[in-house]
């Protein structure tokens, strides 16, 4: 089937494991406040691929893949082609190339995403903020839907990574680590917990767009603040491991 | 026949006749692991390095010239012995009196050493004045015979860079039979080959080649003299370890003190050392501390190495450089890793002698090369940026196991094979004469095929196609026509006899031809094939300009339908230069390398029918034109894998730069994600990439307060250069290059 395609980076570093192929989708149900992407909103405005065609061009860079490298297909968000990413797994997992999802979890009833599950290797898991207040004014959207999403995960046995971003003022507070590690109690499928931190790189999108960015005046997150933020989140894991 | 310095090598044939590879092949250790033995600078090597620093600082305070001697002519005996420091030097010799004065080479063209010297304020002597009022040099000669058209062809810059007013370089003696042979034995063989041509018919090659080898004997015996000055007896092999770094560099002394090419290469060096290493740390002579002090110190005199350039020279190749090539590592004919402890050695002195851009430290890539190896490779890259890779995978079956690159993507069989070396054309430039009839825009100059121009008001892909073959034909004539006049005239005049005396007698030759602005070329044409392209006239009726609409495929995409038309511009090129006869029966061979010379040569040529505007920078090398990449960085290294290295048997050459972040978050994952990149693009036999991690930021702080970074060091077109030597106008080029960077 068809579906439609923002664009490609063929060097991806950052999403999954290894030297990776990120395919980014067109169209997204949310509306982060910091979203980096605001040209995938727009579902009209993709350009509409085969799944054959998205792995044809995947597979040109399968040289780089190495071991642990493969296709992370990110949005947008994937998950309103759930059928489209689907064939595109299929087909690479036919060929042996690893594949990772990127997703909220939002966009498509959870009982028809087993299939999609079945050729899936690892989740990418964004859980954007820790309170349902927070999820529905920062983010249009609801953490009751992605933690479901994880506990669907769970049953599934999926790897999963979990990402964060780390906003100043927003998701970068003590209380924002021990909900989120409250949250993550007990699930074992979780693998590793990712930080990342906020980047304005795509005020310049925003400008072309005539869009307002609403964190235009929020400074970035270091590196440096990420990490130690990280582990302090896996001090307060252990530390609930121990408890509970 | 046997000699006691030789005591513990294993093999006779290397004894038997000359075979250095063989020699290696009997003896080296090879070596998988990591990096976890290396040793640190000793308190000597610190105290040697700081006054060689202190001299580095005095030389960037004036200028980048520390002294001109302007007294002497540069040759093996011509000065007295030098020394920084005559107790801690382990490896010593200079070219000139002192550590960085640069000595004067009038050979290829007094004109030329007269200039430089006056571009750094200093007046060449009368005394070299009078002696080449009567003596003819290369540059002389050349002019002698250059036809009208080669003149034009050379000052509209449709043919520039060519070695016809400086030593042409590229040639790579093999320095380690001194440390291996001794010079006698070395003579001996000269002379038995000398006696045998006058067995057979002397015509004019015999003849040449008799007289060359009187010459090659000469200096032979001048490099002893020139040792002895030192208060060494090079007559017999290197009894050590210590004896064989200095033999070695001895003969590459001896090599820069005669000769001032633009590339003057080391070859394959270290491996071959390690074996003396090895040999003496079986005896116990030596622990790791002090073979890489040796090491160290080896490379510092390497890092001395200086010639005199004029600032027009430096345009094309920016940044002073020798082009010091050493390649390490590859794999054997028979699938082991030539990889050693002191492959690793070599890479450290980046270490403990900070960053440098020279030697130009070149890592020959092949998948089977030992994990630990490649990793500490792609370390130093990410830590250093001065280092480049070239794939062996693909140049050893045409090679075989004992070959080196000279200057940036050159390769050759050590001792066995050397180079003319060509420059390039400028490829967007002859689209533009072939469009204009044979007129440039921009000088009025008229040359080639006479016609009218393209008269037509957009662009057809098929007509301008049928005038690039007329004019292609025309240039390619002209360009080997122009290239057997300069080699017969440098041969002639300013033979590399030192480096050739390190050579078989029989050597084969390759006559190297580049091309300049592939990129654009490419994207010209497919602007022209996909989008549609109108003429802008002057007020004479020639083309001065265009404006072009709608969407066409951009090299550098991965996408074939433009790709293919690199591929074929490549293949067409050499299939006509091979039309050509060369001088000495040498093997055409083509290169797609630019150095610095795609600003210099972007300025020479007028806008283009790919958005180009007059004047603006080519991309370097085979790169995608900046900025034109629209699916990331290994779209781009596809494409370059494309270019065929059968045609381009003296490299293509692909400058990349990445930002850190890109490559990975930690450092760790860089290095393994480079390691999967190096593999994956050199699987697709693509053949060289020099790698830069940084950030443009960096750069532009740099530019704006060059103390902050004052050792920075990036890689170009083939090489590694301080970026505060580059000019302002290299700089800014480099740095509007693409960074790939994750967004």
């Amino acid at each position: 089937m068809n579906g439609f395609v923002h664009s490609f980076e063929s060097l991806g570093t950052l999403d999954g494991p290894g030297v990776r192929c990120v395919v980014f989708l067109q169209g997204c149900p949310l509306r982060c406040i910091y979203c980096h992407n605001p040209d995938t909103w727009d579902r009209t405005k993709g350009i509409s691929f085969s799944a054959e065609e998205v792995v044809r061009r995947v597979s040109r860079y399968r040289p780089y893949f190495g071991e642990t490298g493969g296709i992370t297909i990110s949005g947008g968000e994937p998950l309103l082609q759930a059928e489209f990413v689907t064939d595109i797994f299929r087909l690479c997992r036919e060929s042996g190339i690893h594949t990772v999802l990127d997703t909220s979890g939002h966009g498509a009833d959870l009982s028809s995403l087993i299939p999609l599950l079945k050729e899936t290797d690892l989740v990418l898991l964004d859980i954007k903020m820790t309170t349902e207040q927070d999820y529905a004014k920062k983010i249009g959207g609801s953490l009751q839907k992605t933690m479901d999403f994880l506990s669907l995960l769970e049953r599934q046995k999926m790897p999963v990574w979990i990402r964060q971003v780390v906003v100043p003022g927003i998701t970068d507070s003590r209380e924002n680590l021990i909900r989120l590690a409250s949250l993550l109690n007990g699930k074992k499928c979780v693998q590793k917990v990712e930080f990342l931190p906020f980047r304005k790189l795509c005020q310049e999108k925003y400008d072309r767009m005539g869009l307002p960015f609403p964190l235009d005046r929020v400074p970035e997150t270091t590196d440096a603040f990420c990490k130690e933020y990280a582990n302090r989140f896996y001090e307060l894991l252990s530390a609930n491991q121990k408890s509970g | 026949m046997d000699h006691k310095n030789w005591l513990g090598f294993a093999g006779e044939d290397w004894k038997e006749h000359i075979n250095v590879r063989s020699f290696i092949q009997n003896n080296y250790t090879p070596y998988t692991g990591d990096e976890s033995f290396l040793s640190g600078p000793t308190e000597r090597t610190r105290k040697l390095f700081s006054k060689f620093e202190a001299l580095l600082r005095q030389e960037q305070k004036k200028g980048g010239v520390l002294d001109v001697d302007t007294e002497h002519v540069s040759s093996l005996t011509s000065y007295q012995p030098a020394y920084l420091d005559k107790e801690l030097e382990l490896i010593v010799g200079y070219q000139t009196e002192k550590p960085l004065t640069r000595g004067v080479n009038p050979f290829g063209g007094i004109r030329m050493a007269r200039s430089a010297c006056e571009a750094y304020g200093y007046k060449l002597s009368e005394k070299v004045e009078q002696e080449f009022t009567y003596r003819t040099t290369h540059n002389d000669g050349v002019y002698r015979v250059y036809s009208d058209e080669m003149r034009k062809a050379r000052k509209c810059g449709v043919i520039t860079g060519l070695p016809d007013a400086y030593g042409r370089g590229r040639i790579i003696g093999d320095y380690r039979r001194v440390a291996l042979y001794g010079i006698d034995r070395l003579i001996d063989e000269k002379k038995k080959d000398k006696a045998d041509i006058a067995f057979g018919v002397m015509d004019a090659d015999a003849i040449r080649q008799s007289e060359e080898l009187f010459q090659q004997i000469a200096f032979l015996q001048k490099l002893k003299e020139m040792a002895s000055m030192y208060g060494y007896d090079i007559s017999e092999p290197a009894a050590n370890a210590r004896e064989a770094v200095q033999w070695l560099y001895f003969g590459y002394l001896g090599a820069i003190k005669e000769q001032n090419g633009a590339a003057m290469s080391l070859g394959r060096v270290s491996t071959f050392l390690d074996i003396y290493f090895t040999r003496d740390m079986e005896r116990g002579l030596l622990n790791e501390a002090g073979v890489q002090e040796l090491v160290d110190d080896f490379i510092m005199k390497l890092r001395a190495a200086r010639h005199l350039r004029t600032p027009e020279y430096n345009e094309l190749f920016g940044g002073d450089p020798m082009w010091i090539t050493e390649s390490i590592g590859g794999v054997g004919e028979n699938g082991k890793p030539l990889v050693t402890k002191s492959s690793f050695r070599f890479l450290h002195t980046l270490y403990n002698l900070g960053t440098a851009p020279e030697p130009n430290l070149t890592i020959l890539w092949s998948e089977k090369l030992p994990e630990a190896f490649k990793r500490y490779c792609a370390r130093v890259s990410v830590e250093t940026d001065a280092v480049q890779y070239e794939n062996d995978d693909l140049m050893r079956p045409i090679y075989g196991d004992d070959y080196a690159i000279a200057c940036c993507v050159s390769a050759m069989k050590i001792g066995k094979q050397m180079q003319f070396f060509g420059a390039r054309c400028n490829l967007p430039k002859l689209l533009l004469l072939a469009l204009n009839g044979g007129r440039d825009q921009l000088t009025g100059i008229q040359l080639g095929p006479q016609m009218e121009p393209y008269a037509g008001e957009t662009l057809d892909f098929e007509a301008v196609r049928g005038r690039w073959r007329i004019y292609l034909e025309w240039l390619c004539k002209l360009y080997v026509n122009t290239m057997n006049v300069i080699h017969y005239m440098h041969d002639k005049y300013a033979y590399e006899k030192t480096q050739m005396a390190l050579h078989d007698t029989n050597v084969e030759r390759f006559m190297a031809f580049g091309v300049a602005g592939l990129s654009v070329l490419a994207d010209s044409f497919s602007a022209i094939r996909y989008a549609d392209v109108k003429v802008v006239r002057d007020e004479h009726g020639l083309i001065e300009g265009f404006e072009t609409t709608g969407e066409f495929p951009k090299y550098g995409n991965d996408d074939d339908r433009v790709d293919q038309i690199a591929k074929t511009a490549l293949e067409e090129v050499f299939s006509q230069l091979k039309r050509n006869p060369t001088y000495r029966g040498a093997m055409h061979t083509l290169s797609v390398l630019t150095i610095t010379s795609n600003v210099v040569y972007g300025k020479k040529t007028g806008a283009t029918p790919d958005g180009r505007v007059s004047g603006q920078p080519f991309a370097p090398g085979a790169n995608p034109m900046h900025n034109r990449e629209q699916n990331g960085a290994l779209a781009s290294l596809n494409s370059v894998a494309k270019m065929p290295y059968e045609v381009c048997r003296d490299g293509i050459s692909n400058t990349f730069s990445i930002t850190p972040d890109t490559l990975g978050k930690t450092i760790e994952e860089q290095v393994s994600n480079l390691v999967g990149i190096l593999d994956g693009y050199f699987a697709q036999r693509a053949h060289h990439i020099n790698v830069n991690v940084l950030n443009k930021q960096k750069l532009l702080e740099a530019y704006e307060n060059p103390q902050k970074y004052p050792n920075l060091t990036i890689r170009v077109s083939g090489y590694a250069v301080n970026f505060h030597r580059l000019s302002k106008e290299q700089q800014k080029e480099v740095i509007s290059r693409t960074f790939h960077q994750a967004m």
